[in-house]
C-alpha cells in the first residue's frame, strides 16, 4: 500500500509522518503519533468523541482524511492545558461534574472550545447548538452546558 | 442539579448518619482523567505489532451449520490465523455458572448450529482490520436453514422450534422442577370471587440496547512470564477472569487482566464475550491482539436489555382496596440463558410492587427465542414490572373513577408490612412520595390521604400475616410443551395442597457447590449454615413450622447464591425426582502451573489467602 506524507502542527508542534492511503486522521493521531486523547465511537461520523479542531473548526477525525491536513493546524485535548494549568473549560467541567464515564469528554471540549473561541458570551442555546453533534450516552447535558456557560464567564442564572 | 430535592426528613428518624455530602458538588475522583483525555481506557493503550481479530458471524436466525471453508481466506494477506470452534478449549459457557447458577448453553465460536442474527461462527485474526474483514468475507460456511422462532409466547408451544438444545422445551428450568419461577402468597382465585371487580392488563416492552460511546472490546497480549495481559472495558473484571480461564482452560493465575475504566457500559459489558477471545487470539498468535465491536456489532450483537410482556389480573373492591394480584410474566432471554433467569428471580422479588396485597400470585417464564441474547442492563428484572404494575394501577384507577394517587395510598406497603416474598417491608416511603407528586402537579388529595403516613396503620393485624396459601403443580418441566398448556398460570392449574399460615417457606438451601473449594466449612469466616453441623434441614411439608411471633423475626438472612434469594414458597418443597443433570465441567488434567495440592480446585492457582 502507497505511503504518503504529511505535514501538520498538532498542539502547536510540528509533525511529520508518512500514511496509509485512505488512513482516517483519528487512527493516525492515535496509532501513528501517540495523541491518545481523541477517542473511537463509532466511525461513522455520529457521536462526535473523536471531534478534534481542524484551523480551528471543530471537525470529526473519524471521517477526516489524514492526508487533508497537510500544512495545517491540528488542536486536540492534549493540548488543550496550558503545562499543568487547565483550560477554564477543563476546570469547569471539574468543579461542575460535567463527565460521568469521561469519554465524550475529549470531543465535548473541543466542540465547546471552537464555539468560545469564536464567541465569548454564547447564549445557552447556542451551546446546545455547538454540541449538538456530541453525545453523551450518560446524559449529562445540563451539566455539560451548565460548565460551558461558566467558563465562558456568563453566569447561568438557569430558572429552577 | 437544582431540578432535584433532597427529602432527607422523611428518614430523619431512620437513618442518623449524615455524611454532608449529598446535595452538593463535587468533585470526581477520577475527573482529571477525562477533562485531559488521559484516562486509560482499554483501547489507549499500544502495542507493537497489534493484530485485529473480526468474527464470521451468522446471517440467518436459525441455521444448522453443514461446513467451514476457511481455505481461501488462510491464503489471503495479512491474515495470521483463523479461530475455529474445535480451537476453543472449552467451548461451552453460561455465564452465571461462575456462581453455580444454571447449565453451559453457549459456545464462544458456534459449530454446530447457529440461533440468533450475528452469532459468531469462525474468528479471523489478521495484521489489519481492513484484512481481517476482507478475509471474514471469504469465509465460506454452509448453511441449512431451520424454521425460527421470534415471539416468546410462541416459542413455549410444542411445535416450536427447539432454540437451545440444552433448554429443549424452550424455557429456563427452575429449580430442577418447574419451567417457570412461581410465587405463591394466599389464594388468589378465592379472593377474585370475593372481588367486587376485576381489572386486567397486558403490557409489553421492547428490547433496549445499552449503546455505550466506546463499544465493547478487548486488547490482550503474552507477557514475558507467560501470562496474558488483557487490557478490557469490562463492567465486570472478575466475570471476564473467570470466564476466559474455564473457556481457555488456563488457570487464572496466567491471565492479567487490567479494567476499570469504562466508556459507558449501563449493562451492556457484563458478558465476558470479548476478553476470552482476544486471549485466545494472543495465545495462538504470538501477539497482541484487538477484538471489538464496530457500532454496527455494537447494535446487533450486543447483548440488550431483554423484551418483557406481562399480564396482570387484579381483584379490587369498590373502595379500591386491591384484594388480590395475579401475575404472568415472559422474558425473551433470546437464544441463550446469559443473565436472564436471575433476572426473572429478582423480579419475582419485587412482586407486587410497592403495593400491601394480601394474595399475590406469579408465574415468569424465562424464553428462548431465536434473538440476541439478553444481559443486564440497569434495574433489569425490575424496570418492566414496574412499569407493568404502574400503568395497571392507573388502569385500575380509571376502571374505579377513582383518583389514581389517592388509589395508590390507599394500597401502599407501610413500615412492619408483610411482602409477598415473606419479608417485612422496612424503610417505606410510597405515600410520602405520592403527596409530594400530587402537591407538585397541583392534584389535590382528600385529608384522609394527604395527612396519611408511611410509617402509620402498617404491620398490624392482617397486614403483617404470612395467609394460608393454596399451592398448585401446574408447569412441571416438559409438561407445557407435551401438552400445550396455556401460559397463563391458573387456567388447568392442579391443586396440590395448601401451606399453614404463618410458614415462612422451606429453609434456604444453597445449591451444592461444584467445587469444593467453594464449601464454607463451620468455623471460616462468613459460614451461615446450622450450628448443629447437620447440614440444610430437608424441607418438611407435612409439618409446616409454627406461626412466626412478628417481634421476634431473625434478621434476614442473606446468601449469596440468587437462587436462594428467591422468594422460595413452600410448594415446591417436596423433593422432585431431579432432572438428569449434566456433570459440571471440569478440566481434564490440573492445570500446569500454580498449586498442586492434592484435591485443590482446578481454578485455582498460586497462593491463596484462606
Amino acid at each position: 500500500m502507497s505511503k504518503t506524507p504529511v505535514q501538520f502542527s498538532l498542539n502547536g508542534s510540528s509533525k511529520a509522518i508518512f500514511v496509509d492511503g485512505g488512513a482516517n486522521l483519528l487512527e493516525v493521531l492515535r496509532r501513528g503519533l501517540g495523541d491518545l486523547t481523541p477517542k473511537y465511537g463509532c466511525g461513522q461520523g455520529t457521536c462526535g468523541t473523536c471531534t478534534v479542531l481542524i484551523d480551528g473548526e471543530p471537525r470529526l477525525s473519524c471521517l477526516t482524511l489524514a492526508e487533508t491536513v497537510e500544512g495545517k493546524s491540528v488542536n486536540t485535548v492534549g493540548g488543550l492545558a496550558d503545562g499543568a494549568d487547565l483550560h477554564p473549560l477543563q476546570n469547569e467541567f471539574m468543579e461542575g461534574f460535567a463527565a460521568q464515564c469521561g469519554y465524550c469528554t475529549p470531543g465535548m471540549l473541543m466542540s465547546a472550545k471552537a464555539l468560545l473561541d469564536k464567541n465569548s458570551n454564547p447564549s445557552r442555546e447556542e451551546v446546545m447548538e455547538a454540541i449538538s453533534g456530541n453525545i453523551c450516552r450518560c446524559t449529562g447535558y445540563e451539566s455539560i452546558i451548565d460548565a460551558i456557560l461558566r467558563a465562558a464567564g456568563q453566569r447561568t442564572g438557569r430558572a429552577v | 442539579m437544582s431540578s432535584i430535592e433532597f427529602r432527607k426528613d422523611l428518614f430523619a428518624d431512620e437513618r442518623d448518619d449524615d455524611l454532608k455530602e449529598i446535595g452538593k458538588p463535587t468533585i470526581r475522583q477520577d475527573i482529571l482523567g477525562h477533562v485531559t483525555g488521559r484516562s486509560p481506557y482499554y483501547d489507549d493503550h499500544l502495542f507493537d505489532g497489534l493484530l485485529h481479530l473480526k468474527c464470521l458471524r451468522s446471517p440467518h436466525h436459525h441455521a444448522k451449520i453443514r461446513s467451514i471453508d476457511t481455505g481461501e481466506a488462510e491464503r489471503m494477506p495479512g491474515v495470521k490465523r483463523i479461530i475455529k470452534p474445535q480451537d476453543v478449549p472449552h467451548n461451552l459457557n453460561t455465564l452465571l455458572s461462575l456462581i453455580n447458577f444454571g447449565r453451559d448453553d453457549e459456545a464462544m465460536l458456534q459449530g454446530n448450529k447457529v440461533s440468533y442474527i450475528g452469532e459468531p461462527v469462525v474468528a479471523v485474526v489478521a495484521e489489519t482490520e481492513l484484512q481481517a474483514r476482507k478475509a471474514v468475507k471469504a469465509v465460506r460456511v454452509e448453511y441449512e436453514v431451520l424454521p425460527h422462532v421470534l415471539d416468546p409466547e410462541e416459542a413455549m408451544k410444542p411445535e416450536a422450534p427447539v432454540v437451545n438444545e440444552v433448554y429443549p422445551n424452550n424455557t429456563f428450568d427452575y429449580h430442577e422442577l418447574y419451567d417457570h419461577q412461581k410465587l405463591r402468597f394466599g389464594d388468589t382465585e378465592r379472593a377474585f370471587q370475593a372481588a367486587d371487580n376485576i381489572v386486567e392488563g397486558r403490557y409489553q416492552l421492547s428490547p433496549i440496547e445499552q449503546a455505550p460511546t466506546e463499544t465493547c472490546g478487548a486488547i490482550a497480549a503474552p507477557e514475558t512470564n507467560d501470562r496474558y495481559v488483557c487490557y478490557t472495558g469490562t463492567q465486570a473484571l472478575f466475570f471476564s477472569l473467570g470466564t476466559t480461564a474455564k473457556l481457555l482452560d488456563m488457570a487464572s493465575s496466567r491471565l492479567h487482566f487490567v479494567g476499570g475504566t469504562v466508556g459507558g457500559g449501563f449493562g451492556g459489558k457484563v458478558d465476558s464475550l470479548h476478553e476470552p477471545l482476544a486471549v485466545l487470539g494472543a495465545h495462538l498468535t504470538g501477539q497482541p491482539v484487538k477484538y471489538v465491536f464496530d457500532r454496527q456489532e455494537e447494535m446487533q450483537v450486543g447483548a440488550p436489555r431483554g423484551a418483557e410482556r406481562w399480564y396482570i389480573k387484579d381483584g379490587v373492591m369498590n373502595d379500591g382496596q386491591i384484594v388480590a394480584r395475579q401475575f404472568t410474566g415472559v422474558f425473551d432471554a433470546g437464544a441463550y440463558s446469559r443473565l436472564s433467569p436471575y433476572a426473572i428471580i429478582k423480579a419475582t422479588g419485587h412482586l407486587p410492587g410497592p403495593y400491601t396485597i394480601p394474595n399475590v400470585s406469579s408465574n415468569v417464564y424465562c424464553v428462548y427465542t431465536n434473538r440476541t441474547p439478553a444481559t443486564a442492563m440497569r434495574g433489569f428484572g425490575i424496570t418492566a414490572v414496574d412499569f407493568s404494575i404502574e400503568a395497571h394501577m392507573d388502569k385500575v384507577a380509571t376502571h374505579l373513577g377513582m383518583n389514581p394517587i389517592e388509589l395508590r395510598i390507599r394500597n401502599s406497603y407501610r413500615d412492619g408490612d408483610m411482602k409477598a416474598h415473606r419479608r417485612l417491608a422496612k424503610n417505606t416511603a410510597l405515600i410520602e412520595c405520592c403527596q409530594v407528586a400530587a402537591q407538585k402537579a397541583g392534584v389535590r388529595l382528600s385529608p384522609e390521604f394527604a395527612n396519611d403516613s408511611s410509617l402509620k396503620g402498617g404491620g398490624i393485624g392482617s397486614r403483617i400475616e404470612i395467609p394460608e396459601t393454596v399451592t398448585d403443580d401446574v408447569g412441571k418441566i416438559g409438561d407445557r410443551r407435551r401438552s400445550n398448556t396455556p401460559i397463563h398460570p391458573f387456567e388447568g392449574a392442579g391443586h396440590k395442597g395448601k401451606v399453614a399460615a404463618g410458614t415462612r417457606g422451606e429453609q434456604v438451601i444453597a445449591a451444592p457447590a461444584q467445587d469444593h473449594e467453594m464449601v464454607i466449612e463451620p468455623g471460616r469466616d462468613g459460614y451461615r449454615g446450622p450450628s448443629n453441623g447437620s447440614g440444610p434441614l430437608p424441607p418438611d411439608e407435612t409439618q409446616p413450622s409454627a406461626p412466626m411471633e412478628p417481634q421476634s423475626q431473625p434478621p434476614v438472612v442473606q446468601t449469596p447464591l440468587p437462587a436462594t434469594q428467591s422468594p422460595q414458597p413452600p410448594q415446591i418443597a417436596q423433593t422432585p425426582t431431579p432432572a438428569p443433570q449434566p456433570e459440571p465441567y471440569k478440566p481434564d488434567k490440573l492445570f500446569d502451573r500454580g498449586l498442586k495440592r492434592p484435591g485443590a480446585s482446578r481454578f485455582i492457582s498460586g497462593s491463596r489467602r484462606r
